[in-house]
């Protein structure tokens, strides 16, 4: 959000809380959130999908038959695609701490 | 002045609000049933079946799904209507804050009924009443015809550019919904000219121009969200006049939003909500016929935004005024309407006397002789200016 919409008092607002700028779920990265995150053993991957399936923030990405990695904007690292990855292919590692 | 085109018919409050749902020709309208609203969808959904109005019609597996429903159709841009009555009101209750600050202007007809438990079917204000905080324009109706003109006149309150919220129109469970009463309806050019074609705001359907809406406010934003709307509901006193005007034009009937009858010299008054005004106002006949005193009887009609005007003005050199109140609000000084009612009054120069009377929980009936307890009291309280008791009940067994 910029500085300027910060200042928006109540009578300058979209009626209902509607948020005219689409697309947020792009933009805000929710993958800052983390404090673990996922990590593809790319030889144990039989491209099956299911982590895919199971992502619960469509942070797996995919292409037609292939699996292809992790969106790290937007991963929470709740660890679903490493619990169900039936190879074990993904692991979780501890996300490096920002210092700033 | 145009001829107004209308037909009396034989209607009970559940085909009113049925006909002028029809005649408002919703886009959707999702519900499930509950008595005593059940004949209000049924009749709808029969015009559906018909053909006699092209809505889509969502029979959901219950309120909390209707009014989910509701929402998302409203957001999507159409018409949208639905009906409920007391627990399934409550059963709707989260999303029905989500509706209003939503800016949705969907109409819902209530038919009152008390909230379990014990179970009970009947006629009390208890559902609507514990929706008031909730944002929505409040409606009551004491009869079939009000039934009709509210809901009719609800569609364009709530859909207007400066209002935009939605507008629940109560009517008394079983009182009114299953009483036949003659009617005059508009004929269908009028009616829907009326109601007129739904003005768009954004739309989910809009792909290209889309919003998000529903969003998640943390802090920063939440409190001016929660301001822009209850300004929106004050304001909205401002359309609903608008309206009362326009829609006398049309049908002749000019329905006030408080309705004040016999105040012209009473020191006394009564004041109610939905159709014990009516059972008031034949007591206060009654009385002037035996004794030549008047009586006053305040009907309020829109109870959300609560008319504070309109009350202080009506009850302005009154004595005392007792307040029927059709529902409880436990752990509080006093029901519903005497709150609202004596803080409409405070700081007023008259040392005006407001006694609350909380009567009909449960479908009791109340009839005109029970309304003489209340009249011996205000008597009383008028001559000695002491109030013995503030907060009664009406009609219970001790």
């Amino acid at each position: 959000m910029n500085e300027k919409e910060k200042l928006m008092g109540w009578r300058s607002l979209p009626l209902g809380g509607v948020n005219l700028q689409s697309g947020s779920a792009v933009t805000v990265h929710t993958g800052s959130w983390r404090t673990e995150k996922p990590v593809l053993t790319e030889n144990k991957c039989v491209h099956c999908m299911l982590c895919w399936l199971y992502c619960p923030d469509a942070s797996v990405l995919v292409e037609i038959g292939r699996m292809k990695g992790f969106d790290y904007d937007h991963c929470k690292g709740c660890g679903i695609c490493a619990e169900i990855c039936p190879t074990e292919a993904i692991f979780m590692v501890e996300e490096e701490l920002e210092t700033t | 002045m145009k001829q107004i085109q209308q037909t009396r018919v034989p209607m009970d409050g559940a085909m009113a609000a049925a006909y002028a749902m029809r005649q408002a020709r919703p886009n959707v309208v999702a519900a499930y049933p509950i008595t005593p609203q059940t004949k209000i969808m049924e009749y709808f959904s029969e015009y559906v079946s018909n053909g006699e109005v092209d809505t889509e019609f969502l029979a959901v597996e219950s309120e909390h799904s209707a009014m989910s429903a509701c929402i998302g159709a409203a957001a999507a841009g159409g018409r949208t209507m639905t009906g409920t009555a007391g627990p399934g009101l409550a059963f709707m209750w989260e999303l029905l804050y989500i509706a209003s600050s939503m800016r949705l202007p969907i109409v819902m007809e209530v038919a009152n009924r008390s909230l379990s438990a014990p179970i009970n079917i009947h006629c009390d204000h208890s559902d609507s009443m514990g929706a008031r905080d909730a944002g929505w324009i409040q409606i009551f109706s004491e009869n079939p015809q009000q039934v009709y003109d509210n809901t009719i006149q609800a569609v364009r309150i709530a859909e207007d550019p400066s209002v935009r919220l939605p507008v629940m129109v109560m009517q008394d469970g079983f009182i009114v919904t299953h009483s036949l009463e003659p009617v005059d309806i508009l004929d269908e050019g009028t009616a829907t000219s009326f109601t007129g074609a739904y003005k768009k705001s954004h739309s989910l359907l809009d792909v290209d121009e889309p919003v998000i809406f529903g969003p998640y406010d943390a802090p920063d934003f939440y409190f001016e969200h929660k301001r822009q709307q209850a300004e929106a509901l004050r304001r909205s006193k401002r359309t609903i006049f608008h309206v009362i005007k326009k829609f006398q034009e049309i049908s002749g009937r000019r329905q006030e939003i408080v309705d004040c009858f016999n105040f012209d010299d009473c020191e006394l008054a009564i004041v109610a909500l939905g159709s014990s005004a009516g059972t008031a106002r034949a007591f206060a006949r009654h009385v002037e016929k035996q004794n030549g005193s008047k009586i006053g009887v305040a009907s309020i009609r829109v109870f959300r935004p609560f008319p504070n005007e309109e009350v202080v003005s009506a009850l302005r050199g009154l004595k005392a005024v007792a307040v029927l109140d059709r529902s409880e609000s436990f752990g509080a000084y006093g029901a519903p309407l005497f709150t609202e009612v004596r803080s409409a009054l405070y700081g007023q120069k008259d040392a005006l006397k407001v006694l609350d009377y909380v009567y009909g929980l449960g479908g009791r009936g109340l009839i005109p002789k029970d309304l003489q307890k209340v009249l011996s009291d205000l008597r009383e309280v008028a001559k000695t200016g002491v109030v013995k008791s503030e907060v009664n009940y009406l009609g219970v067994r001790e």
